[in-house]
């Protein structure tokens, strides 16, 4: 008997200890360094597209930094697509689960994040009060307050900057074209030896996004919600383009790689010879990991090229709001941006505004070595924005109405 | 008095989650969803669905491959266990089923991919020698539109599964006192296997045909590996809109998770009226008497096909390996330009995690799994009720729910349920998740041989005085190690090959060896998934050399205890 007495005693003693804790106050990030204190010993648990190995390296390199610097544990919990994060922190909006949610930190932009703020899942604002943020010269970096179009509003800070390139095989194409008219007449000449990643893959909304952009007059209306516009009128020139490539493309337009990897992976079997892709450096990071041969470099087209930026959020009911912060300032800071930059470890192009930095900081990024088939800046052209998100979101359902076979 | 509890709790343990998680998913489906803002019930969710371009043809698909997938490899499997003479060759098939029941699911898709692509294997050894192809041709193979090499992919997988199945249940027939007597009134070997045996074997495996139906009905990972794409199976197709970033579409996803578990239902009720169509004209051929016609083909026939799944697994595998150490390796080389440890080297450090924890969950879902087979058969023996055999409505019957229940239909559903008991989403949760699957799959394996194992053992030693327990622990459970180690050998590899469950249930923080492959397969880079495939399909493997190795050397000097051979 005195045994079971025994047992039952934790379990006394824990109860009014459980009780009396009280609910957690999300932490102040107009008081940095009481967030620092705070995030001290603190697990944070990081949601981030895992398909690349350089880039869950380079999320492994950030962990043992801030493990170092702040004593905060990082966990990369791999996710194959960043709306899996988004629907655990809805799984757990669904339960009642607002205090202790398993998500702290995700990689998200463009569509996820328009959701995500819709609904309300975000905590913030607090990026603004970020250390390093001013480094990234806000005031005059429209990208950085606008995530495709919808306003940031201090609920993610931002972490990468891309843009789409295309990249070909100097083996086997002689002249690459600059526009998308051109690339229309260079795949009657090459058909099968062209594709773009099948729509609703980011890629392959870029593409169709950008060819849009290419071929219509007047683009200040995809800057705007589509309700506003006569989506028919406005992307009657891009289903016509897309119906006259299409018999062209590899397997005929029947059949469309499902992302960035596999298009790449038709590059390095040989199947096509012109790709895109969403990162300036991919091309040589391919060729140092064996996937394209060395005869690949890249291109961009004379109107510009779709880009944007990515970012670090915090859904609302994270557990460890101040960890997430401080790993979220730190992945902005100098070091770990230069670090990101180097094709050698990743290749994602900084954030960080140069002119903003200190002699010291700006020569960490002069000294690195883009790689063979990477674009200089100068020769990157000019930047296109995202249209807003609900063009994408039409853009894609009218895409599979026409491609999806009935 | 415990014993008593096992079959019920073991049809709550199983039974439970899946309704729990099926209404979750029905609620949405309607309309009813607070967090969302959906409150009120409604048509919606479903006008949306029939909206969605090409929903017909993605139902068909998955329709279709689960139906032919099964009727190919049940065929195949069937002839071949009718045309197996004991020669050295059937021999060394049978052995070759439990490595190939250990490689994953998406493993050997990987392989099938990347021999029968325009740019794979077999186009290589080909090229440009034969067909003058410089640079891969455009041809539309992998993930046609007709989800042809889908089935091809699901096919490989699944006859193995069957043929262990058939094999676990023959012994109870006495096939070859039944073919000697068919012989002696003149019928050929093959023949008199498939007229005398075949109708007595078949309700004995009727359950794991139901599942694989079930299975090739609902499969994920398969089908984003080889499936058609403009539109996708039917589950593929659920999983996009689970994870579309506009949330509103959750609704419909619901929906389309309902009608997924709608096509699995009328596949399997389209089997059951085949199987009776079957009976039917099956009957009449035995009644005519025919005795020798087809004898040779059919036999040629069950072999080769057997050879060349198998022959496919395997060169499949081996070309992931090689993948692994492939240095540049372009079209039509048939062998890379050079070889490099890197890909292994980057993976190393990064392997320890995952595989302690695929170990120890598989472990211990094993071993509960195991307890509880173990305490419901001794129960049934105890109390001398049998279930019916091949019957889906008997209780213990409910044990197979999980496999033919499509996870994709309950598993969202059963994320929010454990997040509503406030669960957190560790080890447990997902040792938990995978219980659901490897119960009845060790059932399964294990319940025939102990249904069959001699009573007089036991009598025996119950007249020397020993208690029913001690009869347990000492005669039977000694005597059945055989069977139970390759219950657990096939208990893990189920474990190890779960994707869904682990990463819902543990919320993508428990990393096992098929998260972590399944999400670099993301990336593409098929140096990487070599690597991965193949350390994932070498854990399972170490469970099986276990369960065949483990009884020979402890019971080496008695033959009759080593198992099959």
């Amino acid at each position: 008997m005195p045994i079971r007495a025994f047992s039952a005693l934790p379990l006394l003693l824990a109860t009014p200890l459980l009780l009396a804790t009280p609910l957690h106050a999300d932490p102040d990030p107009g008081d940095w360094e009481s967030v620092l204190d705070e995030a001290r010993g603190q697990t944070v648990y990081w949601y981030a597209w895992a398909g690349e190995e350089r880039t869950n390296d380079y999320i492994q390199w950030t962990g043992r930094q801030v493990a170092e610097q702040f004593d905060i544990e990082l966990v990369h919990v791999k996710i194959g697509d960043t709306a899996e994060a988004v629907s655990r922190v809805l799984a757990e909006k669904q339960a009642g689960n607002h205090e202790r949610g398993n998500v702290d930190l995700i990689w998200v932009n463009g569509e996820n994040f328009a959701t995500m703020k819709a609904n309300d899942l975000l905590f913030g604002p607090w990026s603004e009060q970020a250390p390093h943020y001013p480094l990234t010269d806000p005031e005059n970096t429209p990208a950085v307050r606008y995530d495709w179009t919808i306003p940031v509003d201090g609920l993610e800070l931002p972490w990468s900057n891309s843009q789409v390139v295309f990249y070909y095989d100097t083996a086997l194409v002689d002249e690459h074209p600059r526009s998308m008219p051109e690339l229309l007449d260079w795949a009657r000449e090459n058909p099968g030896d062209f594709t773009y990643a099948r729509v609703p893959n980011f890629l392959g909304n870029a593409f169709i996004t950008q060819a849009l952009l290419e071929l219509s007059d007047d683009t200040e209306r995809f800057y705007a919600p589509v309700e506003e516009a006569d989506f028919e009128a406005a992307t009657a020139p891009l289903w016509d383009f897309l119906d006259e490539l299409h018999p062209h493309l590899w397997r005929s337009g029947r059949a469309f790689p499902a992302n960035s990897a596999e298009l790449r992976r038709l590059m390095g079997d040989g199947e096509i010879s012109i790709g895109l892709s969403f990162s300036t450096t991919e091309a040589s990071g391919a060729i140092a990991n064996f996937e394209l041969p060395d005869s690949v470099r890249s291109y961009v087209h004379d109107d510009g090229m779709i880009g944007n930026m990515s970012f670090l959020a915090i859904p609302y009911n994270a557990q460890h709001k101040a960890g997430a912060m401080v790993v979220a300032d730190y992945l902005l800071s100098p070091e770990a941006q230069a670090e990101k930059q180097d094709p050698v470890v990743w290749g994602s192009n900084t954030v960080l505004s140069l002119d903003t930095l200190s002699e010291e900081d700006r020569a960490r990024f002069q000294d690195i070595d883009l790689g063979i088939a990477t674009l200089a800046p100068d020769e990157l052209g000019q930047v296109l924005g995202q249209p807003h998100p609900s063009w994408v979101d039409a853009l894609e359902a009218a895409w599979q109405a026409r491609h999806v076979r009935n | 008095m415990i014993l008593r509890l096992a079959p019920l709790l073991i049809v709550t343990l199983l039974v439970g989650p899946i309704l729990a998680g099926l209404v979750m998913a029905m609620l949405p489906a309607f309309g009813y969803l607070p967090a969302l803002g959906g409150t009120e019930f409604s048509l919606t969710p479903w006008r949306e669905l029939f909206a969605q371009p090409g929903l017909a043809r993605s139902v068909a698909i998955s329709f279709s491959s689960g139906l032919v997938t099964t009727l190919i490899s049940l065929t195949v499997v069937l002839l071949f266990l009718a045309g197996a003479s004991g020669s050295r060759l059937d021999r060394w098939i049978r052995r070759m089923v439990s490595p190939l029941l250990s490689i994953p699911h998406a493993a050997a898709a990987f392989g099938l991919a990347f021999l029968i692509a325009p740019s794979g294997l077999i186009s290589r050894l080909v090229s440009p020698g034969v067909t003058g192809w410089e640079r891969p041709p455009d041809l539309l193979i992998v993930q046609d539109p007709w989800g042809l090499s889908l089935m091809a992919g699901l096919v490989i997988k699944e006859i193995p599964f069957l043929l262990l199945m058939s094999l676990a249940a023959l012994p109870q027939l006495d096939p070859d006192r039944r073919v000697a007597m068919a012989r002696s009134l003149g019928y050929r070997p093959t023949i008199a296997w498939l007229k005398a045996v075949m109708p007595a074997l078949y309700p004995l495996i009727r359950l794991p045909v139901y599942a694989v139906i079930a299975y090739a009905t609902s499969v994920v990972d398969v089908a984003l590996i080889l499936g058609p794409t403009l539109p996708p199976t039917l589950s593929v197709s659920i999983l996009t809109w689970f994870h579309d970033p506009d949330l509103a579409r959750r609704f419909m996803a619901s929906a389309g998770a309902v009608l997924q578990l709608g096509v699995t239902a009328a596949a399997l009720a389209t089997w059951w009226c085949l199987e009776c169509l079957v009976a039917r004209l099956g009957r009449r051929w035995i009644d005519r008497g025919g005795r020798r016609r087809g004898e040779l083909s059919l036999r040629l026939a069950g072999k080769g096909l057997i050879l060349l799944a198998t022959f496919t697994a395997f060169v499949g595998i081996a070309s992931l390996a090689l993948n692994s150490v492939a240095g540049f390796w372009r079209f039509p080389d048939v062998l890379p330009q050079g070889f490099t440890t890197s890909h292994w080297l980057r993976a190393l450090p990064n392997l320890s995690g995952p595989v302690a924890s695929t170990v120890l969950i598989a472990t211990a879902a094993t071993l509960i799994a195991l307890v509880l087979t173990l305490a419901a058969l001794e129960n049934e023996q105890r109390t001398g009720r049998h279930p019916a055999q091949g019957r889906l409505v008997s209780s213990l019957g409910l044990l197979y729910l999980p496999l033919i229940v499509p996870q994709i239909a309950f598993l969202f559903g059963l994320v929010v349920v454990m997040e509503s008991l406030g669960t957190r989403p560790q080890h447990a949760l997902v040792i938990f998740g995978h219980l659901l699957f490897v119960l009845p799959y060790v059932f399964l394996s294990l319940s025939e041989a102990y249904r069959r194992f001699d009573p007089r053992w036991s009598q025996l030693a119950l007249s020397l005085g020993a208690s029913r327990n001690t009869a347990f622990w000492r005669v039977r459970l000694p005597m059945l190690l055989a069977p139970m180690l390759t219950a657990c050998a096939v208990g893990l590899a189920v474990s190890i090959g779960q994707y869904l469950p682990t990463q819902l249930l543990g919320a993508g923080r428990v990393p096992t060896v098929t998260t972590e492959a399944l999400s670099l397969a993301a990336g593409g880079n098929r140096r990487v998934i070599g690597v991965w495939a193949l350390v994932q399909a070498s854990l399972p493997l170490v469970g099986f050399i276990i369960a065949v190795g483990l009884p020979r050397l402890l019971w080496s000097n008695r033959r009759g205890m080593r198992g099959s051979p």
